[in-house]
């Protein structure tokens, strides 16, 4: 897959103040993702892997430096135009799932639709078909507390898919799981992947960023190695 | 589904929810029960005074009706001075003195009014007929310690010589009915008699003369300028409007108000507390749920939003639990204070006005919403990802 790139990112710097030196956490990063790369971020714990996803979602503003997502210049944005882009443009999945306790895993999925102001029933009829494509049709009703680990991310990714975001990022989505469960997440996310679906990871999982199309390695809030895999059969 | 969240989060620490709901209940019910002791003693002597449309009262010059033993004078051109004035309509002359009711082992002591029952205010005769001549009407508490009924007659003195002790002015006076007493208290004894008969059995000293007249003015007509005019006719007396004796009260009073006050700013001052701490607790609870819902989209103001309509539904529950426990400890509390000896029977310590106790509850729930805005906008402007960052560590 090619093209104009979806995520563009020049010469990112995120520093964090803290008393005596600022902590650098991301130091002049530049990388370019078209849609429908599977890309996985890895390095070593506190390299700058979680900060640099930040920053491609728009949760985080780069100190200097731009990030553009869809042609739109994301580290410009004010905070409620950032929110909107967040809400409707990308789809977050967190190693700890965040899902809402006291929602449903229905109502879960359905909140950022109503966020988007889509109509009762679309949002209905749309979070049981990602709940369907998800393999958790019938556990609708459930709570989070009600579901296991691998059911919860499960959930969590069908909330980042609820308002067709352009692209998916998640942030060690397999972290909290056990091998199979998350076997299960690294099998959906190459299935969204190959159904056209751009996807960010980070993560410290080898079979999770094998899974992926290319890999980004990081060391020190800097890429010291950006690498394309082979595409599997 | 701000509303369907922030109804789940309250269902979440159900009981958590239930005591603090309680807790402003509690503090609703003394914000209520406050502004009803701050209005319902005015209110309800400007109402007891505004019965039976007496506007002014009048007095002999420096006292207020009733305050001394004090008489005015000349009381027929007196009478015939104040119905001249533009505007008025009525004047009726009451003349108080304390009775005595011979005839069994102690006499009965009890206060008399003489009043012309074609026009006076002071009771409402409940059983039989207006006195004429040689009769009185009598409270129940007077019947009740004679043993008389209607009908009866009665030996009355309106005075007791101690050097000779002997009763003087005495007569023997019929029962005509059973009245109850306006400004007086349920348990007074009291009597009305024809002010004639009271101005004779009080010899010389009692001769045309009166305590008060009680005056009635046209509705069209201004109490104020009618007073003025009576005081520049009549210069030995002092007139008192409804709204000017009010007034007075209300000064007599002012103890009773600023206690009322400073206690039902501390109840909304507790309820505004109890709101922001339980709020406060909830959404520091909440920090990473927060920061995942600004992260996937849900704009900052709709976070607050959801926050803020679970401190509206603490302070609706509460508010609305306290105006029903407010109302019943008024009553209770009535009933103590209505215990006070003398005290006229239509006086309320505390009087249940809507606007009032709504103002004062819509007080307590803006002060709920208020209470729920600064934790909500705190928690929606934390920086989201250093939020998720200390969750994940956490």
């Amino acid at each position: 897959m090619s093209g104009q790139p979806i995520l563009l990112v020049r010469d990112a710097h995120r520093d964090y103040p803290r008393s005596g030196d600022p902590v650098h956490a991301v130091r002049g990063v530049s990388l370019d993702v078209t849609p429908g790369e599977y890309v996985a971020i890895v390095g070593p714990s506190g390299c700058g892997k979680s900060t640099l996803l930040n920053l491609l979602g728009a949760i985080d503003r780069p100190t200097t430096g731009s990030v553009t997502i869809g042609g739109t210049a994301v580290s410009t944005l004010p905070d409620k135009a950032a929110t909107h882009f967040r809400l409707t443009n990308i789809g977050f999945v967190f190693q700890r799932f965040y899902l809402l306790p006291v929602l449903t895993a229905q109502e879960n999925i359905e909140l950022p639709m109503a966020e988007a102001k889509v109509r009762l029933t679309e949002r209905r009829e749309r979070a049981r078909e990602l709940l369907g494509y998800v393999g958790l049709a019938a556990r609708a009703d459930h709570r989070p507390a009600e579901l296991s680990g691998g059911e919860q991310q499960r959930v969590a990714i069908a909330r980042a898919l609820a308002n067709r975001p352009i692209v998916l990022l998640a942030d060690e989505p397999t972290g909290e799981l056990d091998a199979r469960t998350g076997g299960d997440v690294i099998a959906l996310f190459d299935r969204l992947n190959r159904e056209g679906m751009t996807i960010v990871v980070v993560t410290h999982d080898e079979k999770l960023a094998g899974a992926a199309r290319r890999v980004i390695h990081m060391l020190d809030g800097r890429v010291i190695r950006d690498e394309p895999l082979l595409r599997r059969a | 589904m701000r509303f369907q969240l922030a109804a789940l989060s309250l269902r979440r620490h159900a009981s958590r929810t239930l005591l603090a709901a309680l807790g402003v209940a509690v503090s609703a019910a003394m914000l209520l029960d406050m502004v009803m002791l701050a209005t319902g003693m005015r209110q309800s002597f400007a109402s007891l005074l505004g019965r039976n449309g007496f506007t002014v009262r009048v007095s002999p010059r420096g006292t207020l009706p009733f305050d001394t033993e004090a008489t005015i004078g000349q009381a027929r051109a007196a009478t015939a001075a104040i119905s001249r004035i533009p505007g008025v309509t009525a004047v009726a002359p009451v003349l108080g003195t304390t009775v005595h009711v011979l005839g069994g082992r102690d006499a009965v002591t009890a206060f008399a009014l003489g009043v012309d029952p074609a026009v006076q205010g002071d009771y409402q005769v409940l059983e039989g007929v207006d006195p004429v001549g040689n009769a009185l009407v009598a409270s129940d508490a007077l019947l009740r310690a004679t043993g008389a009924r209607i009908g009866d007659t009665l030996d009355v003195a309106v005075g007791f010589d101690p050097q000779l002790r002997t009763y003087t002015g005495r007569r023997r006076v019929a029962v005509s009915g059973r009245a109850r007493f306006t400004y007086l208290s349920a348990d007074d004894r009291a009597a009305g008699l024809p002010l004639a008969t009271v101005q004779a059995m009080g010899g010389a000293d009692r001769a045309d003369r009166v305590s008060l007249f009680m005056v009635r003015t046209a509705p069209n007509v201004d109490p104020e300028a009618a007073r003025v005019a009576i005081e520049r006719a009549l210069p030995r007396v002092t007139a008192l409007s409804t709204a000017g004796a009010v007034a007075e009260a209300e000064n007599r009073l002012s103890y009773f108000r600023q206690l009322a006050f400073i206690l039902g700013a501390v109840s909304l001052i507790v309820g505004f507390l109890l709101v922001t701490t339980i709020v406060t607790v909830s959404v520091n609870e909440r920090i990473g749920e927060i920061a995942i819902m600004r992260a996937i989209g849900v704009s900052r103001i709709h976070v607050v939003e959801q926050i803020v309509i679970e401190g509206i539904a603490l302070s609706l529950a509460g508010a609305a639990v306290g105006l029903v426990l407010g109302v019943f400890t008024a009553r209770w509390l009535n009933s103590i204070l209505r215990g006070f000896p003398g005290l006229p029977d239509a006086i309320d310590f505390f009087l249940f006005q809507p606007n009032s106790a709504f103002r004062a509850l819509a007080l307590l729930v803006a002060s709920g919403i208020a209470a729920g805005i600064y934790p909500a906008w705190r928690a929606a402007s934390l920086p989201i990802s250093a939020t998720l960052r200390e969750e994940a560590v956490g």
